[in-house]
């Protein structure tokens, strides 16, 4: 899947434009990445109502606080992403740059948040179906917060090179699109696992 | 909707041999062009239809007497394991990728497609996942056996206890197989939506190109439910989650909804295709416009859209409430309506045609026969009363092979001798060809016909042994079996000794209409370059003197000067 993410960013100053192929390629990436979470979801929907027997030994549901600070924290990221785009359109790039960076540190943030939320829960991945299906869906969706954060790397990096953006802004907006996709999925993932308990 | 913005866009890909663009070393390496793409994928995959055909014959020798005596049971299902996912995951896929590639940019008026490189890479996953697949033949304990549907929780269990077990090797090789098939998918997709010649707009668009967005757009949507059922899978072998562990609360159904939401698509994104092959080769060989061009190509997004919703015919008798039973009987049989538009498009651009019986056509007119009947078959054991009689007996396994190999595999055998000339710029010999057809048909009839008995009678499949009633049916199929394996022979001489010295190809050997055909064969790297044609109309007005492409003799007589 990460081919799909390096075959953006194989997309060099030297190379003629074709950012529309790239960005609809990309779209329909995160179309089809979608179908792999709405699997999980729907593996979690039909265990939590049929499994005989939900939570692990000795937990009788988990803490909402942390995680809610966590995200409130990814969801407003996702309001911050946006205006580092606009900077960059208006062709402002150290006001692109320090908002770009905020958007990664927010991103950061979240996973030190799920990282001190997973060392302090009680049960593990083969604590029975909740066990399974929590670690299941936080890890993969942390994996693409980690993903998303590494990619922003990237782009912050090369948006040192000069002439970077001469044909088009196509790598950061597919990212941009990414972090959305990334917040989506976590709402979704947070109203499954810690609303509905 | 046209796109027409090539003067901006020609992609210069570096020939990674260096001087000489028709070295043959450049098949051998990390090569960007689609063409050469295209016939990678079809001769790894046809090296891999040998490997899968002779797991078959294997299996067809054990059961030509109805003692277990060739082969231990537990070696019998690891056989019959490897033998579906070899045929499904090393050789189906792979070939339909590789007729894709090379037939999208030419038919469409494309250089090259919309992601080269991430073409190329696609490729590449096939030799490494078949690795790892091939690889589990010789971890202890052997390969995966517990059949291509993998359910647990059969497909959990890790007796010996290493990490390294042909169940997780299957696992892992399913899983870089599906990342191969979305690259592939995204760049299909990507490359006829947004590369299209000017003037080509949806509804003239060759059938072929039609079918292979349906075939992958439904690959994008279903392939990652099996991406997510495969990860679940793998962590309850190896990390012992418990998603699908019946003992600590898991629910092994569940896994098989993941499996078929996919799998039953699957066999869409297969025959979707082979559809296209049968609409392409049918009006050239009978010289009659396709009949309801645009009922047709309607047809196939038909097939998509409840092709999502029929999963469930996979498991009526594994527990499935009455009332789910019902609906997916209804919306199974419902499928039977856009293929059967397409059937009687075909039939009717045969009938008073003028029919050329040259291989192609033999193929796809034996295909079509055998589609047929396939699909009859597939009617009843839609039916929930007859699915329950004969759910895994023969019945089933003839009637899918009857869909996988009578329907698609004679497709892509049709397709291949089509299109040889025009990609190898040789032709083919045509008396090797009609060997290779009747031994291929008659093999595959007395092959799978004879098992629908066997089913009909209650013969379990996947079983080593079976009781002596059975004797007669197995003996003519396992017959047929090794004929289909002679037939290999014909069909391999008369690939490599036509390529290698073959009369040379002009570049429209078959009279046909299509973008592909106003090319020199072979066509030149980027295929039209600069001078892309206006297409006027669909390529299917045989005999209609309807004008396909602006200034068609221009393009015509420019093919003849480059041959």
């Amino acid at each position: 899947m990460t081919t799909t993410k390096s075959e953006v960013l194989l997309h060099t100053p030297g190379h003629v434009k074709h950012d529309g192929h790239n960005l609809t390629g990309f779209i329909i990436f995160l179309c089809s990445e979608s179908i792999i979470f709405f699997a999980f979801f729907v593996g979690y929907g039909v265990l939590k109502i049929t499994a005989p027997t939900w939570y692990p030994d000795g937990v009788s549901g988990i803490a909402v606080r942390e995680p809610l600070i966590n995200t409130i924290i990814l969801v407003s990221s996702s309001f911050v992403i946006y205006f580092a785009e606009r900077y960059l359109h208006k062709k402002n790039y150290w006001g692109f740059r320090i908002v770009w960076l905020v958007t990664m540190l927010m991103g950061s943030y979240f996973v030190y948040g799920q990282y001190v939320e997973w060392s302090e829960l009680t049960f593990s991945l083969s604590s029975g179906v909740f066990g399974s299906l929590f670690y299941l869906l936080t890890g993969f969706h942390g994996l693409h917060v980690i993903t998303g954060i590494l990619l922003m790397g990237l782009m912050l990096i090369r948006s040192f090179i000069p002439g970077n953006y001469d044909s088009g802004e196509m790598g950061v907006e597919s990212i941009s699109l990414f972090w959305h996709f990334v917040d989506v999925i976590w709402i979704i993932l947070f109203i499954l696992i810690y609303v509905w308990q | 909707m046209t796109i027409t913005n090539y003067d901006e866009r020609i992609i210069k890909v570096n020939q990674p041999v260096p001087g000489a663009p028709n070295n043959w070393r450049r098949f051998f390496g990390f090569n960007t062009d689609a063409k050469v793409i295209g016939i990678q994928y079809i001769v790894t995959a046809l090296i891999f239809l040998l490997l899968g055909g002779l797991l078959g014959m294997l299996i067809r020798g054990e059961l030509i007497t109805p003692p277990s005596d060739l082969f231990d049971p537990t070696v019998y299902n690891g056989l019959y394991t490897m033998h579906g996912t070899v045929m499904l995951f090393l050789f189906l896929f792979p070939i339909l990728s590789g007729l894709t590639n090379l037939l999208v940019p030419p038919m469409i008026g494309a250089p090259d497609m919309a992601f080269p490189k991430l073409n190329a890479l696609a490729f590449w996953l096939v030799p490494v996942f078949s690795i790892v697949l091939l690889t589990s033949f010789f971890v202890p304990g052997g390969p995966a056996s517990s059949g291509w549907w993998s359910y647990p929780p059969v497909s959990i269990q890790n007796p010996l206890g290493h990490f390294l077990n042909g169940q997780m090797l299957w696992i892992v090789a399913i899983g870089l197989s599906g990342v191969s098939s979305i690259m592939g998918a995204i760049n299909f997709v990507t490359t006829i939506i947004t590369m299209r010649a000017p003037g080509m707009g949806f509804f003239k668009m060759p059938i072929f190109i039609w079918t292979v967005l349906a075939a992958q757009i439904l690959q994008l949507l279903g392939l990652p439910a099996l991406t997510g059922g495969a990860i679940m899978l793998f962590f309850d072998l190896n990390f012992g989650t418990s998603f699908f562990n019946p003992e600590t609360g898991g629910d092994p159904v569940l896994f098989q909804h993941f499996f078929w939401f996919y799998s039953h698509p699957a066999v869409y994104v297969m025959v979707l295709p082979v559809f296209g092959i049968f609409s392409e080769l049918f009006p050239t060989y009978s010289r009659k416009p396709l009949f309801g061009y645009k009922f047709v190509a309607v047809a196939s997004f038909g097939i998509t859209i409840l092709s999502l919703v029929v999963w469930v015919h996979h498991m009526f008798y594994t527990g499935t409430p009455m009332w789910m039973r019902n609906l997916f009987m209804f919306t199974t049989m419902l499928i039977a309506v856009p293929t059967g538009v397409k059937v009687f498009a075909w039939i009717a651009t045969l009938w008073g045609g003028n029919l050329r019986l040259n291989t192609p056509m033999l193929f796809c007119l034996g295909g079509l026969f055998n589609f047929i009947f396939g699909g009859i078959t597939g009617v009843m054991l839609a039916t929930v009363p007859i699915d329950i009689h004969v759910g895994n007996t023969y019945f089933v396994v003839a009637h899918f092979h009857y869909i996988i190999f009578n329907t698609i595999a004679f497709g892509i055998f049709a397709g291949i001798y089509h299109w040889f000339p025009k990609f190898t710029g040789r032709m083919f010999y045509e008396g090797l060809g009609k060997v290779h057809f009747t031994l291929t048909f008659i093999g595959a009839t007395l092959n799978w016909l004879p098992l629908h008995w066997a089913g009909l009678l209650g013969m379990p499949r996947r079983v080593a042994s079976y009781d002596p009633e059975f004797a007669i049916w197995n003996v003519i199929a396992s017959i047929g079996a090794f004929m289909l394996g002679v037939a290999s022979i014909p069909f391999i001489l008369n690939m490599v000794s036509s390529w290698s010295r073959g009369k040379k190809s002009p570049p429209n050997p078959w009279d046909a209409i299509g973008l592909e055909w106003l090319l020199p064969s072979p066509p030149p790297h980027e295929n039209f370059e600069d001078d892309i044609p206006t297409v006027l109309n669909e390529p299917y007005n045989y005999g209609l003197n309807k004008p396909f492409v602006v200034d068609e003799e221009f393009y015509i007589s420019k093919a003849l000067n480059d041959s």
